[in-house]
């Protein structure tokens, strides 16, 4: 690279250095929106807890953070495993896995479907799959409530069908549960895995089967591949929701079983306290950023190359 | 002419897509033709004469509303693509991009369940054959035009069809690669000896590299011919203006003796010419000679007719004259050049052209 090159390249650094400040509307943003809330989190993890709710505040502890791992036995004093906290993570995990599953395996066909239609239904399809995103969560939730408690439509109308004698308990279960996962996050997988379907060139798909693959040997060898991209970002907006949910879980199980997002609640109303709701929400935070860049790296591995 | 083995046998194919309101759109009607085996058969037709939807017929992708579709005697017209043994290579190649090329020739192979080592040695055989050995490993986004045409080749040969389908494979190529591509396709041909039906809109790709050409309009087939029957003999009005550079004279039957007739043209002369097979017409004919089978002559008694010269065209090898005719129809004659041939005429001058023996055609409308 010749000297002239090298001058210029310097001196248009040094022209964007000094116009910084252009982007410092977007930099206050991240900073109140986003650095700083999640700063505060973090200091309140630090913190010893007040004795009605909220902190002492810049009185340091870390007993926050030890609660999350560990309990001490009430009567004697001894140290042990926090396993019910295990168990809460666990479980949530579970659901979101399953949520997610779960809006794959409906969310893959009814994009095919969709992007499968002629050119000018397809923005019929996909504005009815959009339309339950008008409607606020809480009140889908209680519509599922509705749907499955023992007189809900279900139940009485099996029972007026004959075909149970008493009314199945679905409300208060795991089932209940999933089943409002599922209805609420399916928009968020069908949208991303449409997009990457309508991208696909279905002569790939011809071409498929003229080298005699079969119907589930190209969906396997050929779609699935090809429209990673999309069921990646699917996967991602639906487990990420899930793994915090908060509203479904507690309207549809009753409470019974607390999730992540019930037991970080609990610790900042009822439990009154602060500090572990602060550290339990920040390991939340890790888990799941730990837990995408795993699989956004391995995704991009075999992803980037077909240029997606 | 011996007999030929049919490879593939059209038999009165229709295909009608959902049209606009309550009209069914005809891409094909009532085709027939037979392909014979290792031959190199071309569709030859414009854009929406329905040469891909036959060929997406025969590969599987359509199923005819009526008709059958005989490989080799059995009819395969309903059976799904991956249960025939034909193989396309597509338009755009439509390799698939999240595999290797070598994975890409071997798919096919996979598919039909054949043991890994046997593709593996497959697949450097087909490597080999389209010359592509080198790149083996390559994501077929790292290769160029050319390169993916023979790897898509490669890919539907390799499974060694019965029937290769070619859907304007060279239509995105550019011109001299598209010259190198035409050669290879034709030793391709002969060396696999396997039946290639190709699909092209272009008359002079058609030309050079076809056994038998079917020329297509409006989802028919006009007529089935070499290329020398095609070009010199055409049947109908299309066929004779699709391919080539024509001039139509009109003219009238004054005798009929086989497949010569004499005609008395509405210029002067009368000319002999031959007629298609199953020709009845009587009375206004049209009949068709082609630019270079007329010449200038010196002397006007030579001549069947003369003209003014309108406009000269220099085509490097030959040079073409456009000739204004006494009905004001224009005639085109088209002269080799050679070291001595330089034209001394000049634009309006009176020229006299002769029509060589035994090339007018009648044509059958």
């Amino acid at each position: 690279m010749g000297q002239a090159t090298h001058v210029a390249e310097m001196f248009r650094r040094r022209d964007i250095a000094s116009r910084w400040y252009l982007s410092a509307p977007a930099l206050v943003i991240i900073a109140l929106a986003a650095v700083g809330p999640l700063f505060v989190m973090l200091m309140y993890s630090f913190m010893v807890k007040g004795p009605y709710g909220d902190v002492l505040y810049w009185q340091f502890s870390s007993q926050g953070w030890f609660d999350v791992f560990f309990e001490r036995d009430i009567f004697d004093d001894t140290l042990s495993i926090a396993d019910g906290h295990l168990i809460i993570l666990w479980r949530s995990l579970k659901l979101a896995g399953l949520t997610t599953l779960a809006t794959l395996i409906l969310g893959f066909p009814t994009a095919y479907f969709i992007s499968t239609r002629a050119p000018g239904s397809r923005d019929i399809w996909l504005f009815l799959v959009t339309i339950p995103f008008w409607t606020n969560i809480l009140i889908r939730t209680f519509a599922i409530q509705e749907t499955v408690r023992n007189g809900g439509v279900i139940n009485s109308g099996l029972l007026y069908l004959g075909l149970i004698d008493q009314p199945i308990q679905i409300l208060y279960t795991d089932v209940a549960i999933l089943v409002g996962m599922v209805y609420v996050y399916l928009p968020l997988m069908v949208l991303p895995v449409y997009a990457s379907l309508e991208k696909l060139d279905f002569r790939l798909v011809e071409a498929g089967y003229d080298l005699y693959a079969s119907r589930t040997q190209v969906l396997r060898r050929i779609i699935l591949p090809l429209t990673k991209p999309g069921l990646i970002a699917g996967s991602i907006l639906v487990f990420i929701p899930s793994i915090g949910a908060y509203v479904t879980p507690r309207v549809l199980g009753g409470g019974k079983n607390l999730m992540l997002g019930n037991l970080i609640e609990l610790q900042f109303g009822q439990g009154r306290n602060w500090p572990l709701g602060a550290a339990l929400s920040i390991t939340l935070m890790v888990i799941v950023t730990a837990a995408l860049l795993v699989y956004v790296r391995n995704a991009s591995k075999s992803g980037a190359s077909h240029g997606h | 002419m011996g007999r030929h083995v049919i490879a593939i046998d059209v038999r009165a194919v229709r295909k009608l897509f959902k049209g606009a309101g309550q009209d069914d759109v005809a891409a094909l009607d009532d085709v027939s033709v037979s392909i014979r085996e290792n031959e190199f058969f071309t569709l030859l037709g414009p854009s929406g004469c329905g040469k891909t939807t036959l060929l997406r017929l025969i590969a599987g992708f359509e199923f005819p509303t009526d008709g059958q579709i005989m490989l080799y005697g059995e009819d395969i017209a309903m059976l799904p693509p991956y249960k025939r043994p034909v193989n396309t290579v597509f338009q755009n190649y439509a390799l698939f991009p999240h595999m290797t090329v070598a994975e890409n020739i071997g798919f096919g192979l996979e598919m039909l369940g054949q043991p890994k080592d046997q593709i593996s040695q497959r697949v450097d055989e087909m490597l080999a054959l389209v010359q592509m050995s080198d790149l083996k490993n390559r994501r077929t986004a790292q290769i160029s035009g050319g390169q993916q045409q023979r790897v898509a080749l490669a890919r539907a040969l390799a499974p060694k069809p019965k029937v290769l389908l070619l859907d304007e494979p060279l239509s995105a190529l550019d011109y001299k690669l598209r010259k190198d591509m035409q050669i290879e396709l034709k030793r391709l041909q002969s060396e696999t000896g396997i039946t290639f039906i190709f699909v092209t809109h272009d008359q002079e790709e058609a030309l050079t590299m076809s056994d038998r050409i079917a020329v297509m309009s409006k989802g028919k087939i006009l007529q089935v011919g070499s290329p020398r029957d095609i070009y010199e003999r055409p049947a109908e009005r299309f066929v004779a203006n699709f391919i080539g550079e024509t001039n139509m004279l009109k003219g009238s039957i004054l005798a009929r003796q086989g497949e010569r007739v004499e005609v008395q043209l509405r210029n002067g002369p009368k000319v002999v010419a031959s007629v298609p097979e199953d020709f009845s017409v009587a009375g206004e004919v049209t009949v068709v000679v082609r630019p270079e089978h007329a010449r200038l002559v010196a002397k006007e008694q030579d001549a069947h007719f003369s003209g003014i010269l309108k406009n000269s065209v220099f085509f490097g090898t030959d040079t073409h004259l456009h000739i204004k005719l006494p009905d004001r129809s224009t005639f085109i004659v088209r002269q080799q050049n050679s070291d001595n041939s330089e034209l001394k005429l000049q634009k309006d001058d009176l020229v006299h052209i002769a029509i060589a023996a035994n090339t007018p055609r009648v044509l059958r409308d």
